[in-house]
C-alpha cells in the first residue's frame, strides 16, 4: 500500500524526516518531475519505505516555478539522499540548499552548465554544443600519497567507469568513483511513447537485469490502471524472475573467483551460467529472457513440455553446483583471500540505504519479494539468507543460499503454472491522464524501483527508474578503503553492480 | 585439492564446436518479408520499437542493424507478411574486408595470420553484449581454441569489439581507444545498439551508431547477438567458415 503526502517545498525536510525515522529501510529514491505545465511547480518526489509489510510512503514535495529553483538538501539527515540530490541539480536545475557535495554526477564535462535536459521545455532533438567544465575526482592528500587512475576502459570485458583510488603504498586510503559514463538519456527518450512501445525500451535498459526492469515497468502501469494480471501469467513472471537470479548469481558466483585466479571456480560457474543462459533462450527465444514480460501480463505460455525441461535443467544444475560452492567452502587460500575483504559495516549500509545481496551481507534483513510483496510473492515461501560480516566472504555466501532458495521457488512455480488457467494477459486500458503509479522487484543485485506518469493515450509523461545499483555503488567506495588495491577487483566483484542500469 | 581433480574429471570435456548446439524452437532471428501481398499498411513500421522496418520503393524492408529481433512486427501483421525465422548468421562485412575485390582482405587476414587479439570498448550498452562475449571464454565455446583471445590493451589488440550506442559520455575514449590501436586494425560494431545507434531513439546523450565515428568492418546484429552470432562473425571476418 502506498500512502501519498503532499508538502511544499520548506516542509520537506520535516516530513522527511519523519517518514525516515518511521521507515524499515529508509529512502528508497528520490527523483523530480517537471509539472510546470500542469500545476506550476517542479515536484520532488521522496519514496520512503514504511514500517508495516508491504507499506512504502511517497512524499512529493511543490517547488513553485516562479520562486528560486532550490530546495533544502535533505543529504545532512538522510546520507542516501546524496546522489539522488546530485542527479536532481544535474537534470533539473532544482538546487539542493546545503548540500555537501554538489559535484555534477550524470552530466559530465562535456555538458554544458545551465542546460537541463529533463525540463519539459527541453526538446530531445536539441544539439548541445561541447563544454569543457570542471569534473574534480575526490583523493587525499599528504606526504607519499599517490593516485591510480583506472578506467573507463578497463582490462578485462567490464563496463566503462572511472576509478581514482588514492593510495599510501598498497593500501587505499580513498576510492572516488566517476560514472555515468553509459547515460543514454533513457528516462527522457521514454517521454512520450506508449506504454506497449516503451516496454522493449525498459528491459533493455540493463542486460543482466532485463526481467527486472521489465517487471517494475510493467507493474508500474498496473499500478496505474488498476489491472489485475491472470493467474498463469503471474507464475510465469515469478519463474522468469527467479531464472533471472539464477543465472546471475551461479554467474557471479564463478566471476567472484575471477577476482583472486581461482580459475577451476570460474570455469565452473561460467559453464553453469551457460546451460541457464541456453535455457532461458528455450522459454523466451532470447538468453536475457528478453520479451516474456509485457504490461497485462507476458507474452510467451510455458507449456507442459517446457516445464519439464527447465524442471530437469535445475535437478542437473543443483548438485553441480553445490559441489562447485563445496570447492570454495574447503580451500583455505580461497577462504583467506574473502574473509574479512572488503568489510561494509551494518551502519553504513543503513545510512546509505543499502539494497539485496550487498544489504543482507552486512546484517539488513531486507528483501522485497518478503517485506514489500509484489505479483504473487505473499502467496510464495522461502527463506531470506543474512549474514553480518559484511565482508566479500559473506556477500558470496548469500549468494549461494539465494540460489538454492531461488531453485525452490522455480519449482514451486512449475507446479504452479501447470495448474493455472491458460489465460497469459490483459489489455491495458487508457490511464487518468496525469496519473502516477510505482512499480518494484527484487532483482539479483536488489530492489528495482520504476516510476511512472502516464499522459493522454498511455504516453509516458515521465519514467523514472532506480536500480539496485544506485543505493550500492557509493557503499563500494566504502568498503573498498582500507584494503590493499590488489584486492579491489576482489571487492567490486562481490558487490557486482551493473553500470547499464545506474547510468541508464 | 582432491576434490577440485575429481570435479575436473567427473564434469569431463564440455567444449564443442561453435554451432554444435540445437537451437531453440522459440529462437526469434532474422524477420523475413514475403513480396506479397503486402498492402503497405505500415503497421508493422509503425508498432517497430527501433524503426528497423520502413517502405523502400514500395517494398517494406528491414534493417537488420537496428532490428532487436522482439518479434512486434510479426505479431501485429495482419496479412501475416512477414516471418521469423532461426537464422542468427546475420553478420555482414564492410569496409577494409569488402573493398578492392578481397585484396586488402587477404593482405589484413595475412598479417593477422592465424591469431587475433580482441579489445572489448563498450560506449553505451546495456551490458548484455559484454556478457554474450564473456560468455565466448566460458569452457563450452572456448574462443582460444580459435587462436582468438581478448588482450588488455588496445595497443595489443588487432580488432575493436564495441557494444553499445555512442554515449556523450564515452565518445572521447572511443576515440582515443581507436587512436591507440595499431594498424592494420578492425571494427566490429557488436549488437543493435552498436551498428545501428537507434535502440533508444534520439537522446541527448546518444550521439549514434558506431560508425558515425570510427570506420566499422563487421556489423554483428542481435539484442544481444548469441554467442554463436559473434564467433559466427569472426570467422567470416578472418575467412575461415570452411
Amino acid at each position: 500500500m502506498i500512502k501519498n503526502f503532499t508538502v511544499s517545498v520548506k516542509d520537506l525536510p520535516a516530513t522527511a524526516n519523519v517518514c525516515y525515522s518511521k521507515s524499515q529501510h529508509g529512502l528508497m529514491a528520490m527523483f523530480a518531475n517537471d509539472e510546470r505545465t500542469l500545476n506550476g511547480n517542479f515536484a520532488i518526489y521522496c519514496l520512503f519505505d514504511g514500517a508495516d509489510k508491504g507499506e512504502l510512503l511517497l512524499v512529493k514535495a511543490l517547488l513553485d516555478a516562479e520562486q528560486p529553483l532550490e530546495f533544502p538538501s535533505l543529504t545532512p539527515i538522510i546520507p542516501a539522499a546524496a546522489w539522488y540530490e546530485r542527479e536532481i541539480n544535474d537534470l533539473f536545475g532544482l538546487t539542493p540548499v546545503g548540500h555537501p557535495d554538489l559535484r555534477p554526477l550524470v552530466l559530465h564535462e562535456n555538458w554544458p552548465a545551465g542546460i537541463y535536459p529533463l525540463r519539459k521545455d527541453f526538446d530531445s532533438q536539441t544539439v548541445v554544443p561541447d563544454a569543457a567544465r570542471k569534473f574534480p575526482v575526490a583523493h587525499a592528500h599528504g606526504e607519499g600519497v599517490f593516485e591510480v587512475p583506472v578506467g573507463p576502459i578497463h582490462a578485462g570485458i567490464i563496463e566503462p567507469g572511472h576509478f581514482r583510488f588514492s593510495q599510501a603504498g598498497e593500501a587505499i586510503i580513498r576510492l572516488d568513483a566517476k560514472l555515468f559514463f553509459t547515460h543514454r538519456g533513457i528516462e527522457k527518450a521514454m517521454e512520450g511513447l506508449t506504454v506497449d512501445q516503451a516496454i522493449y525500451r525498459a528491459e533493455r535498459i540493463c542486460g543482466a537485469c532485463s526481467v527486472s526492469n521489465a517487471l517494475s515497468f510493467s507493474l508500474a502501469v498496473e499500478n496505474i490502471t488498476g489491472v489485475e494480471i491472470p493467474e498463469r501469467a503471474r507464475w510465469i513472471r515469478i519463474l522468469v524472475a527467479e531464472l533471472e537470479r539464477l543465472y546471475n548469481h551461479v554467474g557471479d558466483v564463478g566471476n567472484l573467483c575471477a577476482g583472486l585466479g581461482f580459475a577451476v571456480g570460474v570455469s565452473n560457474g561460467a559453464r553453469l551460467k551457460e546451460h541457464l543462459m541456453r535455457l532461458n533462450e528455450y522459454i523466451t527465444g532470447n538468453r536475457f529472457l528478453r520479451g516474456m514480460v509485457i504490461p497485462g501480463g507476458v507474452r510467451f505460455d510455458v507449456p507442459g513440455d517446457l516445464l519439464l525441461k527447465i524442471d530437469k535443467a535445475l535437478g542437473r544444475l543443483e548438485p553441480d553446483f553445490l559441489q562447485v560452492v563445496e570447492l570454495l567452502r574447503e580451500n583455505e587460500a580461497f577462504l583467506n583471500r574473502v574473509n574479512t575483504t572488503g568489510i561494509l559495516p551494518n551502519r553504513a549500509a543503513k545510512d546509505l540505504g543499502v539494497v539485496g545481496v550487498a544489504a543482507r551481507a552486512s546484517g539488513i534483513d531486507y528483501d522485497l519479494r518478503r517485506d514489500k510483496p509484489y505479483g504473487g510473492y505473499d502467496q510464495t515461501d522461502f527463506s531470506v539468507p543474512v549474514y553480518h560480516s559484511g565482508d566479500v566472504a559473506a556477500r558470496l555466501w548469500v549468494r549461494v543460499d539465494e540460489t538454492l532458495e531461488s531453485i525452490q521457488i522455480a519449482r514451486l512455480m512449475i507446479e504452479r503454472i501447470t495448474a493455472a488457467k491458460a489465460i497469459l494477459a490483459v489489455p491495458i486500458p487508457a490511464a487518468i491522464p496525469y496519473s502516477s503509479g510505482i512499480g518494484w522487484s527484487e532483482s539479483a543485485r536488489g530492489s528495482n524501483v520504476h516510476w511512472l506518469m502516464l499522459a493522454e493515450g498511455n504516453r509516458i509523461y515521465r519514467h523514472f527508474v532506480r536500480s539496485a545499483s544506485y543505493p550500492n555503488w557509493p557503499a563500494l567506495t566504502v568498503a573498498a578503503p582500507g584494503n590493499i588495491i590488489p584486492d579491489f577487483p576482489l571487492v567490486n566483484k562481490s558487490f557486482e553492480l551493473c553500470y547499464a542500469c545506474l547510468d541508464r | 585439492m582432491f576434490r577440485i581433480l575429481q570435479k575436473i574429471m567427473t564434469t569431463g570435456m564440455v567444449t564443442e564446436n561453435y554451432d554444435a548446439a540445437s537451437l531453440p524452437v522459440r529462437f526469434r532471428g532474422e524477420v523475413i518479408v514475403a513480396d506479397s501481398p503486402c498492402i503497405t499498411c505500415q503497421e508493422c513500421s509503425d508498432a517497430c520499437p527501433t524503426g528497423a522496418l520502413a517502405l523502400l520503393n514500395g517494398k517494406m524492408t528491414i534493417n537488420q542493424r537496428a532490428c532487436i529481433f522482439c518479434g512486434r512486427c510479426v505479431e501485429i501483421c495482419e496479412q501475416q507478411m512477414l516471418r521469423q525465422t532461426d537464422n542468427y548468421k546475420l553478420a555482414e562485412l564492410s569496409g577494409q574486408l569488402q573493398e578492392t575485390g578481397g585484396r586488402l582482405r587477404d593482405r589484413i587476414i595475412k598479417t593477422l595470420g592465424r591469431s587475433l587479439a580482441i579489445r572489448h570498448l563498450d560506449v553505451g550498452s546495456c551490458n548484455a553484449c559484454d556478457w554474450e562475449m564473456t560468455a565466448l571464454n566460458n569452457p563450452l565455446y572456448d574462443l582460444q581454441q580459435y587462436g582468438i583471445d581478448f588482450v588488455a590493451s588496445p595497443r595489443h589488440a588487432d580488432l575493436l569489439m564495441v557494444t553499445g550506442v555512442v554515449t556523450r559520455n564515452l565518445t572521447q575514449a572511443l576515440l582515443m581507444t581507436y587512436e591507440a590501436t595499431p594498424t592494420p586494425k578492425l571494427v566490429m560494431a557488436v549488437g543493435a545498439c552498436a551498428a545501428s545507434g537507434r535502440t533508444f531513439g534520439a537522446s541527448y546523450a546518444i550521439r549514434g551508431g558506431v560508425d558515425k565515428f570510427v570506420p566499422v568492418d563487421i556489423y554483428v546484429p542481435g539484442c544481444p547477438p548469441r554467442p554463436q552470432a559473434l564467433l559466427y562473425g569472426l570467422m567470416l571476418a578472418l575467412d575461415r567458415l570452411k
